[in-house]
């Protein structure tokens, strides 16, 4: 693989033979060069200013410059049985602001992505309503819509890390988690059509992929803010993530947020599927489970420096993170250098939305000590997100879901960073 | 199952509603109104208490072939699980130790549970393949090899809403949190009383992976 340098030649005809990103990132890793090129530094003239680079008729869909390919979602292998049965991780580490970019949202899925074509897509919507309806997504896009960023964690993001701290990066112990806009229709909206039943409690939403995943909602939920939603950021939703129509269950875990939405039932009762019953219950050390569970607490991370983003260099640093609640806004950030002895209050930037990821930043200054770096939300109701050990000491350690604890990065004197538990 | 001519009649009905008395209730006249029979092909969800479970039966004794051939290639053939693959049977009284085994026997609250999932997703990659009278032959052996039902119990939509689960108390609600210890907003900020030894790094664990050295 490309031991000389016709680099630019080599990387021109991948492109042109029309080879897909996963190659072109693979090839373009060992294009990486570690150490700049003198030629293309002051005084001289750079190689790419000399020559012309590709014309507009290349990239009809444009992709990140090669040089990002190692900014990718990543899965872990020994955590499922099948990769269709399975999930990936969202590099937080390596992205900027609040918003995730489509194609690193990170995938949860039970039987594989799905592929529909949209004339074939049809929304039920049956039980304890006036009419049982069927829309198509044409229909669907008739009805008035919003727009609205929320921010989707799955239940088990940082699962692995309630024994002890087990992955050694921000982006598999924090990226089940996803933010970007919704366009679609409210639920609240889709009823006035159908009509409800004065007895229609519950809702529910059910999948139309291989798993045909279900979970019951109560119907509080679904007329407050429930979207159905058929494109992000501003583009048709990925097939990854529902195409052409997901539900959006604001604040709530991920499970909730069926894709592939095929049907909306209403009823007087919870359907107690196994993904509310099996799966998504919290055990608890004394061998009781809690169930309905759904909101998601308020959760921050640094996402630099982390494992994946040692310190190269001594002197000033930005802290950058990212916080959210399914309860609302975030207020305050802090952030301590420490392990939590002392904490200083980060910046929040805006836009500071509700159920949505919102950035901080605060400077730092490292002159080559270990630092314990952490940091702690504290959302619009006054919630402080907690220790781990505060977490332990009610749920114990086998509740999967649902940690929601400070994590702590520890800078070594060599700029490297880990994450560890203190105690 | 309705017949053809009730079929007819009811789309009738539908129809003659949609265009009629119903219109002026409608705020957008979007979509369009669903057939009894569109309905009953999508509508596969079943209740605890019974409610949508299809007409049919089985027992475990013939279920032990079905499952044989649908299900233990993954699952194995005593719900034991193969590799990385769910296991279904046992766990009894695991729940509260250090390593809890979460089955259908030990850990699923509701038999309805059990029915409604095999059918819609199971097996895995053909899902919605299996008929009524096998699912529910494949839900008795299950509920058999963990002790709930005998091998002849013939489990069908009769009867599958009052089946005793082991764990069916073993569920706690309404959701308590926030759980923690109200700070109102106001944690420490200086000369915390926080531990701050480490007492364990994941590089010592050493399961994260690694990406491809090129």
């Amino acid at each position: 693989m490309a031991k000389e340098k016709k680099d630019i030649i080599s990387r021109r005809s991948i492109i042109k033979a029309g080879v897909g990103l996963g190659a072109l990132g693979l090839s373009s890793k060992s294009l990486l060069a570690k150490e700049a090129n003198n030629k293309n530094l002051p005084p001289n003239v750079p190689e790419w200013t000399e020559t012309l680079g590709d014309g507009v008729d290349v990239n009809p869909y444009g992709m990140p410059s090669e040089f990002e390919s190692n900014v990718i979602r990543r899965n872990v292998e020994w955590l499922t049985a099948s990769t269709e049965s399975s999930v990936n991780f969202t590099p937080l580490q390596d992205l900027e602001g609040i918003v995730t970019p489509n194609g690193l949202c990170f995938e949860r899925h039970h039987g594989g992505t799905a592929i529909i074509n949209p004339v074939d897509y049809r929304l039920m919507i049956n039980g304890l309503v006036d009419r049982e309806m069927i829309f198509t997504l044409d229909d669907l896009k008739r009805f008035p819509q919003v727009n609205k960023f929320y921010f989707l964690e799955c239940a088990a993001n940082g699962g692995m890390e309630w024994k002890g701290s087990q992955l050694n990066g921000c982006q598999y112990t924090f990226g089940m988690v996803h933010n970007v806009q919704y366009t679609g229709v409210k639920l609240s909206d889709l009823i006035q059509e159908t009509g409800l039943k004065n007895n229609a409690k519950w809702v529910l939403a059910e999948g139309s992929d291989s798993s045909g995943m279900t979970r019951s909602i109560p119907i509080e939920k679904i007329k407050d803010d429930c979207i159905i939603a058929w494109a992000m950021n501003g583009e048709a939703l990925r097939p990854e993530q529902g195409y052409p129509i997901r539900l959006v269950v604001p604040g709530w875990e991920g499970n909730m947020w069926v894709k592939w939405l095929r049907r909306i039932e209403f009823g007087d009762k919870p359907y107690m599927t196994r993904e509310e019953t099996s799966k998504y219950t919290d055990l608890l050390s004394d061998g009781k489970a809690r169930m309905f569970t759904w909101v998601m607490d308020a959760k921050s991370v640094i996402t630099s420096p982390c494992p994946e983003k040692p310190v190269l260099q001594k002197g000033i640093h930005q802290i950058r993170g990212l916080a959210w609640s399914g309860r609302g806004k975030i207020k305050r950030v802090d952030v301590s250098l420490d392990g939590g002895k002392n904490w200083k209050t980060a910046q929040l930037h805006s836009p500071v939305l509700e159920k949505s990821l919102t950035r901080f930043t605060i400077p730092f200054e490292w002159n080559g000590e270990e630092m314990l770096l952490q940091s702690r939300a504290i959302d619009e109701t006054n919630y402080v997100q907690p220790t781990i050990k505060e977490l332990q000491n009610i749920r114990g350690v086998n509740s999967i879901y649902h940690n929601n604890s400070i994590a702590t990065w520890l800078i070594s004197k060599n700029g490297k960073v880990d994450n560890v538990r203190l105690g | 199952m309705l017949d053809l001519g009730k079929y007819i009649i009811f789309s009738l009905l539908s129809i003659f509603f949609s265009i009629s008395s119903f219109s002026e209730t409608r705020k957008f006249n979007i979509g369009k109104i669903a057939t009894k029979q569109e309905v009953a092909g999508w509508d596969i969800d079943i209740r605890p208490d019974g409610l949508g479970a299809p007409k049919g039966s089985g027992d475990a004794l013939s279920g032990e072939e079905v499952y044989a051939e649908r299900c233990a290639s993954c699952h194995g053939d005593f719900g034991e699980g193969i590799d990385r693959w769910p296991e279904l049977v046992g766990g009894s009284g695991t729940l509260s130790s250090h390593d809890p085994v979460k089955t259908t026997g030990s850990y699923w609250p509701y038999a309805s549970t059990i029915y409604d999932y095999v059918y819609r997703s199971m097996p895995f990659g053909e899902a919605q393949s299996l008929t009524y009278d096998e699912t529910y032959k494949i839900v008795a052996y299950l509920l058999n090899m963990n002790d709930i039902i005998d091998e002849d119990f013939i489990l069908s939509n009769e009867n599958i809403g009052k089946i005793k689960m082991p764990n069916r108390n073993g569920f706690l609600l309404p959701d308590p949190r926030p759980d923690v210890k109200n700070l109102n907003g106001n944690p420490c900020m200086k000369n915390c009383n926080t531990p701050t030894k480490i007492i364990g790094k994941a590089r010592d664990i050493d399961v994260t992976p690694e990406d491809e050295k090129s």
